[in-house]
Parts: C-alpha cells; structure tokens; sequence
C-alpha cells in the first residue's frame, strides 16, 4: 500500500475508543478500510503489508464474529496471528490482567486485540504495555471498530454521514456499541436519536448531543439509518422491562414500522440477533437490511486499523 | 521528668487559645500552658525542651472513621503499621472499625485489638463494635459485651444496615448503653455493582454507577429512625449534596445526629475517575463538583461536625485490577493534614474550626478524652508548619496501603511532630 493516497497521518499508539478520535482520524480509517475492501474479492485474499507482525488476540468475553474478523483481517493483511480466549476474567487473587498482559508484551508482539466485560480494561493495559492496544470491546464502554464498520457501511451507500439521522433503538443504557455509535457519527456531522424505555436509557445521555425518544414511531420517524441493538435477555426477566413479549410489541422492529423511517432508510444491527424480539425476520432479512454489508466491511475495517497501527500512513517499510 | 514545648502558636479551640504559648508536659499529662518564654513557678533546671517556634501546635487530632484490618487482613494493614501512619498523620486517637476477619462482633475480638494496641500501637486506638453478628445486617450483636470491652461506638460500616427494623431495634439498644451508633448509609439494592458515582462521567466510561439517592434514601430512613428512636446517630462519609440537606433539616428540627465527610470527598470529584486510576475507586464513591461544593459549604455551617479519613489501605493486588474489580478505598492518614489544610488555605474553614472538625468533636462524639490541651489532658499533640510544602509519595508511607489518588499532589502544611502522652512517636525526616 501506498501512504501517500490517504489524508493524514496515524499517530495514536492504541485504538481505545472513538470519543478519542477526531473526524479526521475516523475519516482516516474509513478511507483506508475502503481501499482495503478489495482484497477480500480477490481470488487470493493476501497481502503482505504486515508481514513479519505479530498480532495477538485476547478475548475475556465469548465472541465469534469480531474475533474471527480481526483474525482474518490480520491474516489478509499477513500477519501471524495467535487468538487466546480466557473463560473468566481475572480475579483478585488470581494471575491479573495486567500479568498476562506484561506476560505477552514479553514476547514482543505488535499489537494486542483485546476484548474484555470490564470497561476499561484497554484503558488501563494500553498503559502498561508497549503494543499497541485494539479495543474490541470493552464492557458497556466502547467498541470502536464495530462503529467504525458501520460508518463504513453507511457511508458506502449514503455518500456520506454529515446530515443524516441515525435511529438506535434498544438496551442504550448496556451496549458499548451505542456509545461507540453516538460517538462516531455526532462527530462525522450526522444527528443521532436513541429510542428505548427510559430504564434502558441512561441518565444524562443527552450531555452527548443525543436526542432522546420513548416512543418507536416517532423515534424513528424520518431516520435514514435504524440501527436496533440486541436486547440481552437476562434483561428482560422484570428489573428493565416486563417482559419479552412487551419489548418486541412496544420496541421491536417490524416491517410496518418502519414506514415511519426515511424513503430508502436502510436497517443495521450489530449481532448477533434475537430474532422476533428487537427486529422481526422478515426486516432483518428484507431489502433495507445492510447487516452482512457490515460483517463484511467489519473486516475492511479492522485491516485498516491493524495497518495504521502498524505504522502504515507514516509510510514505514512494512515489508 | 518535664518537657516544655516552646515557642509555638497554640491553636485550642477547648480553650478558646490562639497565641504563642509554651507548653509543659509532666508525667505524659499537660502540666501547664504558659505566656510564651514565662517560667513556670517550682521548676529546676531539669526538664527538656521541644522547640516549636514558626510551628503551630494543635491538640492530636482525632480519626473517627479507620480500617486497621487486623485481624484477618495484616497483608492490607496491620495496627501498628495502621497507627504508626497515624502519628505521621498528625493523628494520635483513633476508631477503628469492626470489619475485620472476625468481626469485632463479640467482646474478644475488642480486647484483642485493645491489647494489640497497648503493645505495638503508636496512637490510641478505640474500637467500634459491629452493629449485627457478622456484620450480616440480621441479629445486633452483645452490645452489652462490647460496651464492657471498651467499644465507643457501633457500626457495620462498609455495609448498610438493610433492614430497617434492625436498625430501629439496634439504635434503640445502644441508647440503652450510651453508645452512637455510626451508619454507613447506602441502600444496596440501589448502588448495586457500581463502582463509581452515576452520572456523566459513568455514563463515559460504561461503568455501572452508584446513585447519590442511594446514600441519601438511607440517610433519610436513618435521621427518622434516630429522631424517633431518640439514638445519636452519626452519619459516615456524607458524600451528596442531598445528604447534606437532609442532616442540615434533622439538625434543625433537634435530630440527635452528627456527620463527618473525608478529605477525598471534599477536594476530588468524579472526574479523576477518567484517568481508569483503581485508587480513585472508593464508596461512597467520588461525586459530583455541586456535591463537593455542598459539602464544603456543610462544614462552614456546622452541618458536617467532623472531618475523618475512612483509611482504607489496599494491598497492590486487591488495587492493580479492572476497574470494576478493584477494592474501594483510599489511603488516608498520611494525606489528612496536608489535604484539609489545602481547604483552610483556600478559606472553606479557618485553623480554629479545623482543629475543631479533626480534633474536639470527633472526641466529644466518641466521648474520649482527647481534642483538648486544657491542663490534666494527655499531652497529645502535633506540631505543624503550615509553610512547608511537601509531594506525595506512597512509597514512603508508613502504611501498608499505597492506594492514594493523591500520588505525586503537592501539599502544602506538613506534621512535623507528634507527641503521645508526651512522647515523640514521629517526627518529620526522622
């Protein structure tokens, strides 16, 4: 790859969140992950931009798709990669965090991926160790790249985010993806909704320039990106919400709601999906659904990030 | 043999005492306080002296509110690490309260920690008994018992009383003996698994928060039980702007109640939280800057009687955790003076009502004799330069906790002496 077609220059070690980034960063990343995106079509899927770096996947929390998708994004891009899932998190008296952490950086990998249930986590190994960090997601905090590969997936067919209304609807108050979301499109200029009983609302959401709805069909009245959020159903058992029948009657996306939205509104989720409960098949599945388009560029995206971590934009051998 | 602690400006709210004075200590009591430079009548040439001049000389101060940890937690803290960083704090009284491994649930468990102290301690340590067995929040515990074994007050502190009926049944019970009862107000159904104040700065983070209702709901049911009950009711770590309402009201209408906040609580806020420092995680946790505006405010006007630490001292691996996972508390003896000057500099309280908050009331609470150098007073005392500017270095502290968000702060006003019943226990370099 050639630096020289993108804006800008990469210099952040570690990729923490998206409240840290600028739109010119975010902008950045989403260029790269574009010129990225043709490798995946090709017969052979392999380049040789990090050849020679060592990317290690750590992963607290159970997940197939973001951890395949790093892997494989990784792999295209030629790195050796090694995934390492931990069953429970650390405990107190248990070997830390932190020693694991201090323990990998020993073998001098480049960068560590590293997913994990408390918020911060990324934060605080970021700091320890010399690799960079990958957040990939942690706690209800952020998940960067997964709001990454939906500006990607929005902009592919949108031409671009600034004026548009993006609808999230769903547990707001648990999911690290709104967050990273409300951050990642207020600062590429598009208005952001979130539409939720207020139990899964968070108190003071609307410090970061949200608007807030209780109400479906007028939260996501004249949105041109509803993005449903999956509803954990440990949630659903009476202390959130009465029941599940309640929430998909009252917040549950359907065909006929979505009349409400903008002419050639298109639908995402995150995954993985509680079909029937906060989108019904037949939108999950119909023609406004982009939520392959995002798995797909899910792996754009986590090339483009690995590469500018790598040193990529500043034009570094990395052959 | 006498000492005379000479030169100094004595600073005795008891007293009513601001001036240069000197200070005659016999037998481990105060003898006499004297004009400066006068001698005192029937004195010989034998007595040494303890210079003080450019210093200000306050009565000990007094901690109502410390962890020791022993027993059970010695990793943590131990009570002669507990109260050697004491004395480095200025502080030469000390309550400490009953969540050990056992609990100081049963007169034993007191007389232990009493005879630990008399042998190893480098300040006076006064237990406080656990409110309920086990600190489970079910059955009082031998308040009798531990009344007799030298408990000054009752506490579960670091878990609430849940239910209501046994709070109303202990507060009624200890009235009986005389004792305060000290709540930990926190309703737990509603701070769940927080880990720091909700509001904006959890609502960044995505960490579960811990509201300010839930303190406040619990120092609401407390203040009605204590005005009904008719029990002196101290109030733990007030950390809300709403607390502080709802003591200010009970105090007005004649509630038997007093409060304390700690140094962390008035000079920090919820922001430090954003630096994923473990150190800043403590409960009640940091709130907001209103809260700590209020609280400041709450001292000016006598609603907030004293100021105490909550010493929480933490081993590196209860601390060096996810955030969420990290133990609550704050290191805070050797922080005290420095920290609470810094609010007397900035002119929240003047060094009389200081001496006050850390030193006559908490000993008039617990009703120890301590916060006065009235002659016949033990001659405990500090020697302070209010000048001095000093940084934070845990790794010099004398406890064994090293979890203070304060690493690196540069304070200004240091302890540089600290006498028990006349003797030095610290001096500053040494």
């Amino acid at each position: 790859m050639s630096s020289a077609a993108f804006p800008g220059v990469w210099e952040k070690k570690d990729l923490l969140g998206i409240r840290d980034l600028t739109a010119q960063e975010i902008g950045l990343i989403l260029d790269t992950a574009e010129s990225f995106k043709e490798i995946s079509t090709r017969d052979i899927k392999k380049v040789p931009t990090l050849r020679g770096k060592t990317v290690i996947t750590l992963f607290y929390e159970a997940s197939t798709r973001t951890r395949t998708s790093f892997e494989i994004a990784a792999k295209r891009l030629s790195a050796d990669t090694i995934n390492i899932s931990v069953a429970t998190s650390s405990v107190v008296k248990g070997e830390t965090l932190l020693d694991t952490a201090l323990n990998l950086q020993a073998m001098e990998p480049d960068i560590l991926v590293l997913r994990h249930s408390a918020a911060g986590a990324p934060n605080m190994l970021a700091k320890a160790i010399r690799a960079s960090v990958v957040n990939a997601g942690d706690g209800f905090r952020e998940h960067p790249t997964q709001a990454l590969l939906d500006m990607m997936t929005v902009r592919e067919i949108k031409g671009e985010l600034r004026g548009l209304l993006l609808a999230i609807v769903g547990d707001i108050a648990h999911s690290r993806v709104a967050r990273s979301n409300i951050y990642g499109f207020t600062k590429m200029g598009a208005r952001v909704r979130v539409v939720a009983p207020p139990t899964l609302i968070p108190k003071g959401i609307e410090t970061l320039g949200v608007e807030v709805s209780h109400d479906l069909l007028e939260g996501i009245r004249g949105a041109d990106v509803v993005m449903a959020l999956r509803i954990q159903r440990e949630r659903l058992q009476g202390a959130f919400f009465p029941s599940e029948r309640e929430y998909s009657r009252f917040f549950g996306l359907s065909r006929s709601i979505l009349e409400e939205a903008a002419p050639k509104a298109i639908v995402m989720h995150p995954g993985p999906m509680n079909r029937g409960v906060e989108i019904s098949p037949d939108v999950a599945d119909g023609p406004c659904s982009v939520i392959l388009d995002q798995v797909t560029n899910g792996v754009a995206v986590r090339m483009a990030v690995l590469y500018l971590l790598a040193g990529g934009s500043r034009g570094e051998d990395l052959h | 043999m006498r000492t005379c602690i000479r030169g100094g400006r004595l600073v005795d709210p008891s007293q009513g005492l601001d001036g240069p004075a000197d200070i005659w200590v016999k037998d481990g009591l105060v003898e006499s306080v004297c004009r400066a430079g006068s001698t005192l009548s029937g004195v010989g040439k034998e007595y040494q002296v303890l210079e003080a001049t450019g210093m200000v000389v306050v009565p000990g101060l007094v901690d109502m509110h410390v962890h020791l940890r022993e027993p059970g937690q010695e990793y943590k803290e131990t009570i002669r690490t507990g109260t050697m960083a004491a004395a480095a704090g200025g502080v030469t009284s000390l309550a400490c309260m009953p969540n050990t491994e056992p609990p100081v649930d049963h007169g034993a468990v007191a007389e232990f920690v009493l005879r630990k102290a008399r042998e190893q301690g480098h300040a006076r340590v006064y237990p406080v008994g656990a409110i309920t067995k086990g600190l489970k929040g079910e059955a009082l515990s031998e308040i009798g018992e531990l009344k007799s074994a030298g408990v000054v007050a009752l506490s579960d502190d670091g878990r609430p009383v849940a239910n209501a009926l046994v709070m109303r049944r202990a507060m009624e019970y200890a009235k009986g003996f005389g004792l305060p009862v000290i709540s930990h107000c926190e309703e737990p159904a509603l701070s769940g698994h927080g880990a720091m104040n909700e509001g904006e700065v959890s609502l960044e983070l995505g960490l579960r928060g811990m509201p300010a209702v839930a303190e406040e709901i619990m120092v609401a049911r407390d203040l009605l039980l204590a005005e009904w009950t008719g029990c002196h009711l101290h109030i733990a770590h007030v950390s809300t702007a709403g607390s502080v309402r709802l003591i200010r009201e009970a105090k007005a209408r004649g509630v038997r109640v007093t409060a304390e906040a700690t140094p962390h609580h008035l000079v920090l806020t919820q922001d430090a939280v954003r630096q994923w420092d473990p150190d800043t995680k403590v409960n009640p946790p940091l709130r907001s800057r209103r809260d700590v505006e209020a609280l400041q405010q709450a001292l000016g006007d006598g609603t907030l009687d004293v100021i105490a630490t909550d010493h929480a001292p933490h081993a590196r691996v209860d601390k060096e955790v996810e955030y969420e996972s990290a133990a609550f508390g704050i290191s805070g003896l050797e922080t005290l003076v420095g920290l609470t000057l810094m609010l007397v500099e900035r002119g929240v309280m003047d060094l009389q009502e200081w001496v006050r908050k850390l030193s006559c009331n908490p000993a008039r609470i617990l009703g120890l004799k301590a916060g006065s150098l009235a002659p016949g007073s033990p001659a405990d005392l500090v020697l302070l330069d209010l000048e001095r500017s000093w940084k934070v270095d845990p790794a010099g502290f004398r406890s064994k906790g090293k979890n203070t968000p304060f690493k690196g702060w540069t304070l200004k006003g240091q302890v540089q002496c600290t006498l028990l019943g006349g003797q030095v226990v610290y001096r500053a370099g040494g």
